[in-house]
């Protein structure tokens, strides 16, 4: 028996980058051709954006508009207060990151972290002020630190206090936005609520409203009730086959005729009310979804232990369906806050609203591709880092494998 | 499960019900709570005249509900320079519109500065008007006899004005006829849409039209070359152009296409509003007339001896029933005048020669110059 | 004990735990609670709409609409009825969603394959160009695309094209096919022709299958297929003529005009929707399981066949639920023609709202409408889908 001779290395257009080069560029020759024509276009195209983004375009009008694109005509003097709702916001975020400890939350402390700086930078680099920088990059600390800190004494943060800071920190920023009488803060309408201020605001109020309600239809359309499941079936079809502009334009028009004549209802909470009642019919189909995964026999292992409905979907279907469809929902709030651009045509300027007004300004005509690019850019970057995550978070809960 | 489910419920059906009353307050001024029958008469100043005639007591509900609000709601275009203008810096608002604005809350609430501007496109501004979201609009608006069963009542005319055309000089065109085949920007919603299709129809010049419902687009296709021609009132014409990169390039054709008379517009429904409205508008006319302006207001009313100036200012003896038959105080055109100033400086102030527009007052002067601004008279 | 075993079962249940009734009442409550509100709005809506002399009613389709439309495929002038607008906005959105769904689905395939490709440099560009394309909202890809678009040389300094095709920033003008007289004459030969082919066809599969080959038949109606209208067309002297665009003062008169608000509506809809299909497309043919394919090659079939045969219909099992969704969202997302400015539904619908007075009327037949488009399309999807799914034993 001979020994095999010491191994011979693989041949070698089959390793290194020549090998690698043939086998996924060049391995048949319609791969080669393909290869060779994209090359050939995408080269001078590349370098035509490139030369574009870096020497002739006028990103001046992004430096000297940001505040603009981040607050809208929100007074400037008056921001500290967003920076200090953003600080609450950072508070719990970090604690629940620190507390819940899943993906989810951690990914999305990690986000508000990053977001924060980015901005913060990016104030630093328009001349908006030391202030504002500093007041970014402190809220992205205070996530930071708030998550060490629990960390560090588990047990000083009951979940049930944490739970109703959340609660607590709608009432807070709505009056640290707006203003009230009686306290140093001065009223500040809705009007004036713009750029990503305004984006973020409806995409959360959106989500953060139409959750319940999406989940409440759910359920009823899978009701026993005849009543209760035609009337969600009917409700969740129709939101479905109208698009949201239509659903936004009959918000602002319409909903001041529904009410009673002295109760005047500000542009903004139109615009809310229509992106809530629109996501509540998708958010019921993903719940939907989820419902359906579950086995039956949990429902009827449920009832034979003495649950009735009630106890039986809180406590056994709700919690197995929602983490089911958990990364379902994080794509709908993605569409969500894109979506959030639609309010543009009932005249709300948020952020693709106020880069138009910004480029209505004489000294800015021209810039519409800068302006442009940049909007596609900043969704890009929240939308693009949320999907990331979403992933990720999918192959966590192992959804779909169990 | 160691609690009762119940009360855990109940305790967040609370907290979301607390939740809700906080998030649905509906702005930072309250929901006023008008009753059907208004107290007449503002808060605090004047008290309602003793009623020997039989001027009839204040119930319109729109004033009422805005002295409560503490606010006047005024429609304006927001986009248009010389007429209502929004600086994007100071966030100071500016233009001829917006100064009736102002001179209609100092009359009501006092206060010139008490107003929320609230933009609107050509398109929303009749709904605006209809459904009572604002209480009232001033935003250019032609006066024409649809708009006045369907939209709002129409307050005499502040600027008269017609429609025109603007070309590029590079198209040569310098009537209407030359624009055959072209392409023609304009805002729907307008009456100049419709007058563009009967003129044009009426001389058998076929043209494109190419329409949008923002002010800002309209202009910016129109400069971006997607159209050859833009129409619109032509104030509005020489406003936006001074807007442009190189204003010269483009010409404004000595053609009048229409009569575009521009007013404010009060909501349907309620004669007091309407007439607060109206009048104040006579008043700035009256102003000019009998030489009163800002600056001399004070002194005029303290010292003036002519009779017709001593009532409009609220200083004779039978003016206080005139002013509660309005639903305002006495001297309400003394705040109107001492806050923007009487038409002429309205005018001079936006619209003059020191302005970049610097248009030409043609109709818009006194009667007495030979224009066509004519005040009712006040008593 | 003296008493039956069972005596507590059968005893009453106290109305307020009995299960029959609870499921009754809260249907009861329901119903009620949601008719209430209902009720509470619709005389808010009726005492506001008094008050702004609002009204309901369809009246005003016969009204003249005395505005204007830039686009439109049939006749439409300002004298013209607001019914007739209101068609025209239709068919527009129709137009747009037609093509944008056979388009998008053929850019969607290819985005789909090139995800799956061994070659590198198309797999990673597919990928981008999905991520881009999913993480920035359509608004903005439409306005920058118009933008683009509107960058395009003026009229007078025309890109041309070989065909008598104009590239302008007004839009891509190119010749209009123009029926004679004689075209109907045409049609009916070209009817024959088919007509012819398919007889032989059928005749050669009936001898074929009883063992005469018979390709000569097969050849012969190919041949009178494509000889009998190419004869026709000398014969009668060309039935259809081109109406060739010609610069003319302001722009180009005769043709078709494809506006740059229609291109950019189009093509930002269809490359925008075609990076959900691709993913979609991607999904259904990594859902064929591996073992398909082996043997598949294991039996003889061809990749090619293996593909037609095995593959496709498998994946499209997996693929047209979700198409459907993406068909249906295409559709409703045409109506972000407004604010580039093409006349779809939505838009002439705000105009409309507007200069009539009505726009709760108007609304609401602007939202029946798109409900109708909608459902029809889904109709359509769930029939192909159930042909699709049913071939399981």
């Amino acid at each position: 028996m001979t020994t095999p001779d010491s191994s011979m290395p693989p041949p070698a257009p089959a390793i290194g980058p020549v090998g690698w080069l043939r086998q996924n560029l060049f391995s048949t020759w319609y791969n080669a051709l393909l290869t060779i024509v994209l090359v050939t276009l995408l080269v001078p195209l590349v370098a035509l954006i490139l030369r574009w983004i870096l020497a002739e375009a006028r990103w001046g009008v992004v430096t000297a508009n940001l505040r603009l694109f981040l607050i809208g005509q929100y007074p400037f003097e008056e921001a500290w207060r967003i920076w200090l709702s953003l600080a609450v916001l950072s508070v719990l975020t970090g604690i629940s990151a620190g507390i819940y400890g899943g993906a989810t939350v951690r990914t999305l402390a990690t986000w508000l972290a990053a977001g924060q700086v980015m901005l913060g930078a990016l104030a630093a680099v328009s001349g908006l002020g030391s202030a504002t920088t500093v007041a970014l990059v402190a809220n992205a600390a205070i996530v930071w630190a708030a998550f060490l800190a629990v960390r560090w004494r588990p047990r000083a943060m009951p979940r049930r206090l944490v739970g109703l800071g959340w609660l607590a920190s709608i009432p807070i920023s709505v009056i640290l936005l707006q203003g009230i009488r009686g306290l140093p803060l001065p009223i500040v309408t809705s009007n004036l609520w713009g750029g990503l201020l305004l984006t973020f605001l409806l995409a959360i109020v959106g989500i953060l409203l139409s959750f319940p309600f999406g989940v409440l239809l759910a359920l009823g359309r899978r009701s026993g009730l005849p009543a209760v499941r035609v009337l969600s079936t009917a409700y969740i079809e129709l939101i479905r086959g109208v698009p949201l502009v239509t659903i936004l334009f009959m918000a602002a028009v319409m909903l001041p005729l529904f009410l009673p004549s002295n109760v005047r209802i500000d542009q903004v909470l139109r615009a809310m009310v229509g992106i809530t009642l629109f996501s509540a019919a998708y958010v019921a189909e993903n719940v939907r979804g989820g419902l359906q995964a579950i086995p039956p026999g949990q429902v009827e292992a449920a009832h034979a232990i003495g649950l009735n409905t009630l106890q039986t979907n809180r406590f056994i279907v709700l919690p197995q369906a929602l983490r089911a469809v958990i990364p379902a929902n994080v794509g709908l709030f993605i569409s969500l806050l894109k979506d959030t651009t639609l309010v543009t045509i009932v005249g709300l300027l948020e952020l693709l609203g106020i880069g138009r007004a910004v480029l209505a300004q004489p000294q800015w005509f021209g810039a519409q591709l800068e302006v442009y690019v940049f909007i596609a850019a900043v969704f890009f970057i929240l939308c693009y880092t949320m999907s990331q995550a979403s992933y990720r978070l999918e192959t966590a809960l192992g959804v779909g494998t169990r | 499960m160691r609690r009762p489910v119940r009360t855990h419920h109940g305790f967040v059906v609370l907290l979301l019900f607390a939740l809700f009353a906080v998030a649905c307050e509906p702005g930072p001024t309250p929901s006023p709570v008008s009753t059907a029958e208004s107290s007449p008469g503002p808060s605090a100043e004047a008290t309602p005249s003793p009623a020997e005639t039989a001027s009839p007591a204040a119930t319109s509900e729109r004033l009422a509900d805005v002295q409560s609000r503490g606010q006047l709601i005024c429609g304006v275009n927001g986009g248009l320079p010389g007429f209502s203008f929004l600086e994007e810096g100071t966030g100071e608002w500016s233009g001829f519109d917006t100064d009736f604005c102002r001179a209609i809350a100092a009359a009501v609430l006092g206060d010139p500065e008490a107003v929320e501007f609230r933009p609107l496109s050509a398109d929303e501004r009749s709904t605006a008007l209809q459904t009572g979201e604002i209480d009232v609009l001033v935003r250019n608006t032609t006066w024409t006899v649809s708009r006045d069963t369907a939209w709002g009542l129409f307050a005499p005319t502040t600027f008269y004005d017609g429609q025109g055309m603007m070309v590029t000089s590079a198209t040569g065109a310098t009537t209407l006829q030359d624009l055959e085949g072209a392409t023609i920007c304009v805002q729907s919603g307008t009456t100049t849409e419709l007058n563009l299709t009967d003129q044009m129809r009426a001389l058998g010049v076929d043209f494109s039209p190419q329409v949008f419902g923002d002010i800002d687009a309209t202009y910016d296709a129109y400069t971006q070359g997607r159209c050859d021609a833009v129409t619109s009132d032509r104030s509005q014409l020489v406003a936006r152009r001074t807007q442009f990169t190189n204003p010269d390039d483009h010409i404004i054709l000595d053609v009048v296409m229409s009569k575009e008379p521009l007013g404010p517009v009060a909501p349907l429904g309620d004669d007091q509003w309407f007439n607060v409205v109206k009048w104040v508008v006579f008043a700035t006319f009256e102003a000019e007339e009998q030489g009163i302006d800002a600056g001399n207001v004070e002194q005029m009313r303290d010292s003036s001896e002519n009779p017709v100036i001593r009532r409009l200012l609220g200083v004779q003896p039978d003016a206080g029933e005139l002013a509660a038959g309005l639903g305002l105080e006495d001297d309400w055109v003394v705040n109107v005048i001492g806050a923007v100033g009487n038409y002429g400086e309205i005018y001079n102030r936006n619209l003059g020669p020191d302005t970049p527009f610097n248009l030409d007052r043609g109709p818009n002067r006194q009667w007495t110059d030979g224009g066509l601004l004519y005040a009712a008279p006040y008593r | 004990m003296t008493s039956a075993p069972l005596d507590h079962v059968h005893a009453a249940v106290p109305p307020w735990r009995d299960i029959r009734v609870l499921r009754i009442a809260v249907q009861v409550v329901v119903v009620a609670l949601v008719l209430a509100i209902g009720f509470v709005l619709w005389s808010n809506l009726t005492a506001s709409m008094g008050r702004s002399r609002l009204t309901f009613g369809l009246g005003f389709l016969d009204t003249t609409a005395g505005f204007e439309i830039a686009e439109s495929p049939i006749q439409f002038s300002a004298t013209d009825t607001y019914g007739r607008a209101f068609a025209v906005g239709l068919i527009n959105t129709l137009i747009i969603s037609v093509a944008g769904i056979v388009l998008a689905t053929i850019l969607g395939v290819i985005v789909g394959v090139g995800r799956l490709s061994g070659n590198w440099l198309v797999n990673h560009l597919a990928a981008g160009f999905v991520e881009v394309m999913r993480n920035t909202p359509l608004l903005v890809q439409l306005v920058l695309l118009y933008a683009v678009l509107l960058q395009l040389p003026s009229v007078a300094n025309a890109v041309a094209l070989p065909g008598s095709i104009y590239l302008s920033q007004r839009g891509l003008s190119f010749p209009r096919p123009v029926v004679g007289p004689t075209f109907g004459a045409w049609l009916a030969l070209l009817g024959i022709g088919i007509a012819v082919a398919l007889a032989t066809r059928w005749f050669a599969a009936r001898r074929e299958a009883s063992g005469h080959p018979s390709s000569g038949l097969r050849r012969v109606g190919i041949l009178a297929m494509v000889t009998i209208p190419v004869v026709g067309w000398v014969a009668l002297g060309a039935p259809i003529s081109l109406d060739v665009p010609i610069l003319q003062r302001f722009n180009f008169v005769g043709g078709i005009v494809l506006s740059p608000e229609f291109s950019a509506l189009l093509f930002g809809l269809v490359i925008y929707t075609s990076a959900f299909i691709g993913e979609v497309v991607r999904g259904g043919i990594q859902s064929v399981r591996r073992g398909q394919l082996e043997a598949a090659y294991a039996v003889g079939l061809t990749p090619r066949q293996t593909l037609r045969l095995v593959v496709f219909p498998q994946a499209l099992r997996v693929i047209v639920p979700p198409l459907t969704s993406q068909y249906l969202n295409l559709a409703k997302n045409s109506s972000l023609a407004i604010v580039i400015g093409f006349p779809d539904l939505f838009s002439v619908s705000r105009t409309m709202s507007n200069q009539t007075g009505q726009p709760v009327s108007v609304i609401m037949l602007v939202m029946a409408t798109y409900l109708a488009i909608s459902l029809a399309t889904s109709l359509a999807m769930n029939l192909y889908n159930r042909r699709v799914q049913v071939l399981e034993g």
